[in-house]
């Protein structure tokens, strides 16, 4: 019995310190620079950049295959911030620069096809077959994917008004990192 | 020599694992919708099966055996398809880039292959020695690419053939798997084995 346990316990470290040292001997290095762009980018998965999601983009953007201004809902901060990340100059939206809408659906016109809700790439719309869909416009990122495959056109984009229960505080326009790094300068002075 | 011969064509062809002994049929129906996927998950099975057959010789024998605890066998080799499983992945994802990209998600599956467990278990049962196993393995690996690649080959066809609409999917798929069975039948009795 014991020595059951021991040989099969003895076998499991046997193969587990195989896995783990050759997990170290044969680690792959990922490319540091697709997954630093990828971190920026707002993962729509939207593929208004022409590219099937954004780890794609990111790594067509690190081969330099493609520029940094195709992501339309990153918007001007995706382009700032990728410039500053690749040290290349900041260029205008590729896209036409869209007010931040959410997706609507027309509960009259709405037939319950679910045709959209497969297109959604947030899944941010609820509903099932011949039933009303709707959309949670909290999760909505306003990519339009779910526009052209609506039989009715009954979805349109609403753009989305700034009410006092939505507002929050922006973004600091600073990156934290600077105040950070700026710290210890302070103290060596 | 003969004999190493005999294993191979026995287990190729005469006892295939899939269509002769059943084993390892939950890939055989999944990865065989496409050529190219089917051909693929052909080769890390090999590669796998091979591999694995050897080392759990090598477990049962200097292990298993003289501490007398084989009826672990089964759990002991579970563990090592396991690790050899993600060692090869591993150790792929090193060395050939490309040849992990074209197996890709086919490679943690082999895990679960029945048919790799049953090369193993079968090896100790029938006494084979290591050289034996080994080829007991690689020619099991093989006879399950080859019918792997054939049935993907005639579902392919299948996909665009006029099908009565109640037969349509699994359906039909299930039956040619049974008429290819029927056909490697006619291979009993080639090899005594």
């Amino acid at each position: 019995m014991l020595t059951a346990i021991l040989a099969i316990a003895a076998l499991a470290v046997l193969f587990g310190l195989m896995l783990g040292y050759s997990a170290i001997r044969f680690h792959v290095e990922g490319d540091p620079i697709a997954d630093q762009i990828d971190s920026l980018l707002p993962q729509t998965q939207c593929g208004q950049c022409g590219h099937p999601g954004c780890r794609p983009y990111a790594e067509a953007v690190a081969r330099g295959d493609d520029d940094i201004n195709k992501c339309a809902p990153g918007g001007e901060a995706t382009i700032l911030a990728m410039a500053d990340l690749l040290g290349r100059e900041p260029v205008a939206l590729d896209a036409e620069e869209k007010l931040p809408a959410v997706a609507f659906i027309d509960p009259e016109r709405c037939i319950g096809c679910t045709l959209c809700l497969q297109n959604c790439p947030v899944d941010a719309i609820v509903g099932a077959a011949k039933q009303l869909h709707g959309i949670l416009s909290k999760e909505c990122t306003g990519c339009e994917l779910c526009l052209p495959p609506c039989p009715v056109n009954c979805i349109s984009m609403v753009p989305v008004t700034e009410e006092i229960s939505g507002w929050r505080w922006p973004f600091p326009s600073t990156p934290l990192k600077e105040t950070a790094k700026s710290q210890p300068e302070r103290a060596a002075a | 020599m003969t004999e190493y011969a005999l294993i191979l064509i026995g287990t190729v062809l005469v006892n295939n694992f899939v269509l002769v002994k059943f084993l390892g049929l939950c890939p055989f129906m999944g990865v065989s919708k496409k050529l190219e996927t089917a051909t693929g998950m052909g080769l890390a099975t090999t590669f796998v099966m091979t591999l694995s057959s050897v080392i759990t010789w090598v477990v049962n024998q200097y292990l298993l055996e003289p501490l007398g605890i084989g009826y672990l066998r089964t759990i002991a080799f579970i563990l090592v398809i396991a690790s050899v499983v993600q060692f090869t992945e591993t150790v792929m994802h090193k060395t050939s880039p490309v040849l992990y990209q074209l197996l890709g998600i086919f490679l943690p599956l082999i895990t679960t292959n029945c048919a790799v467990l049953g090369v193993a278990l079968l090896n100790q049962q029938s006494q084979h020695t290591l050289v034996e196993s080994a080829l007991y393995g690689f020619g099991a690996a093989i006879g399950f690419s080859l019918v792997l690649t054939l049935f993907a080959a005639i579902r392919e066809r299948v996909a665009v053939a006029d099908v009565p609409e109640p037969f349509q999917g699994s359906a039909i798929a299930l039956i040619t798997a049974g008429l290819m069975s029927l056909a490697f039948m006619g291979f009993a009795g080639l090899v005594a084995n």
